[in-house]
């Protein structure tokens, strides 16, 4: 085979490349960020004990958690514009339903966090006379976050590969950057090659944060 | 005070409190012993509505803890509790630990808190220790804390459930220490307690529990000085638990 990455220099990286990472990096974060609040709603209710909150969380996570992602790109996607009329952008589209979709990973996550904090901590908080909101905001989520922070990040790793799935509806990702870029020179071998090593350099540096940060943020107890 | 009255409590089928009625003075300090499973920790935890029952009514300071209109946090916030393994937050400070609730329930202003919990702090003599996380503290200094924290509520009335079962034995006596201190000032103190030396010092009255039934509530001389007038089941207890302190 005859690789020649010559093509490659600054100007094809900030032409093609930088608009696909900064998106990338924008719907990881979103999704991260929208994922885990919403998550960990549903952890919370999942938890409650009552059944009119229990039965549709549950539902929820195990129905997303059952279907493949690109399918809820793709139908999300094509659902839209039936529903409001209108289409919708590919990207807009994208960062909703990795949001919603990602939210049933973080709200398992969540939920083995609230319930690896001692059921002990939660009655000291009523004990002192805290409110079931103040008891989860100021004692339990603290905790449970602290305890799941690694895994959460880990989950990221993977939301973050994940994102290339965009391809799907068609977004300007990172993927599709170094794609354009093979198309216009004709050197999609090239192209693909190095998008792998960006995803893996990104991701395995990141995994090694975290295992760094795993070992710094043990809770003394 | 506090008044119990016919409490009943089943989880699924099994009775864990039958009928008990009892009630504390303010100023009293009362023991209540018996052996394991019989009912005292959930009797206490009942008291300030952290365990729910099915039957009777326990009244606090002439309020129902069972009734669906009582604010409960208001209520608990003048409850001092002090649990079995500490329960302190491994998150925060022990300074932290302190003034959290001061601030966030009792709305105190925060250098407000921050005196009262130091105060307090000094009471059960560890305020070197305030900048420190709990997880830095032997379990005798958490307790002592976790007392600390309770008392910074300012509360009408303290409940111990089991403050000594889980301290390696020579940190006992640093919280029975606190815990007399707190009786000879007259708090209105509920303890549930295997330490029947606390007891004789200083309790008022002792209640024993036995298969979820109150069996024996009496005075401190008629509970140890005339064993033959309590029930056969609580001579045996006693027979028992202080045989062991003996030895």
């Amino acid at each position: 085979m005859n690789l020649d990455f010559a093509f490659m220099s600054w100007s094809v990286v900030s032409s093609f490349i930088v608009k696909g990472l900064i998106f990338s990096v924008q719907l990881t974060l979103i999704a991260m960020l929208g994922g885990v609040v919403l998550g960990t709603l549903l952890a919370l209710a999942r938890l409650s004990g009552r059944k009119w909150l229990v039965i549709p969380a549950a539902a929820y996570v195990n129905t997303l958690r059952s279907i493949p992602l690109v399918m809820v790109i793709l139908w999300f996607f094509l659902l839209i514009p039936m529903l409001i009329g209108r289409p919708m952008g590919a990207e807009l589209s994208a960062i909703i339903t990795f949001t919603v979709f990602e939210a049933a990973y973080y709200s398992e996550i969540m939920r083995a966090g609230i319930q690896s904090v001692p059921s002990g901590q939660a009655q000291a908080g009523y004990a002192v006379g805290m409110s079931y909101a103040q008891c989860m905001q100021l004692i339990v989520l603290p905790q449970a976050f602290r305890n799941m922070l690694p895994v959460l990040l880990t989950q990221t790793i993977v939301l973050f590969q994940d994102t290339s799935l965009v391809y799907a509806i068609g977004a300007y990702d990172l993927l599709k950057g170094f794609e354009l870029a093979g198309k216009s020179f004709n050197r999609p071998v090239e192209t693909y090659l190095l998008a792998a090593v960006v995803y893996f350099v990104i991701c395995f540096s990141l995994s090694m944060l975290v295992r760094r940060l795993q070992l710094k943020i043990q809770i003394v107890r | 005070m506090i008044e119990i009255k016919n409490v009943s409590k089943w989880y699924g089928k099994v009775q864990v409190l039958a009928e008990c009625s009892t009630s504390i003075k303010r100023g009293e300090v009362v023991v209540v012993c018996g052996p394991s499973g019989s009912g005292k920790s959930t009797l206490i935890k009942a008291v300030n509505a952290l365990e729910p029952f099915q039957q009777g009514e326990i009244v606090v300071d002439g309020i129902s803890v069972a009734d669906r209109k009582t604010d409960l946090p208001k209520l608990r916030a003048r409850v001092g509790m002090v649990f079995q393994h500490f329960e302190l937050f491994p998150h925060l400070s022990v300074t932290e630990n302190l003034t959290l609730a001061q601030v966030k329930v009792l709305k105190r202003r925060s250098d407000e808190a921050q005196a009262r919990g130091l105060k307090m702090l000094e009471r059960v003599g560890l305020m070197a220790h305030k900048d420190k996380f709990p997880g830095q503290l032997s379990g005798g200094q958490q307790q002592r804390v976790a007392i600390a924290r309770a008392l910074s509520m300012d509360p009408i009335v303290m409940l111990f459930d089991e403050p000594t079962s889980a301290l390696d034995p020579e940190m006992v006596g640093e919280v029975l220490d606190v815990m007399m201190m707190l009786a000879q000032e007259g708090m209105t103190m509920m303890v549930v307690t295997h330490e029947m030396g606390f007891a004789k010092k200083v309790s008022h009255r002792v209640i024993f529990m036995d298969g979820g039934r109150i069996v024996e509530d009496c005075t401190r001389n008629e509970f140890f000085d005339q064993p033959d007038a309590r029930s056969e089941r609580a001579q045996q207890f006693l027979a028992k638990i202080l045989g062991h302190s003996i030895t």
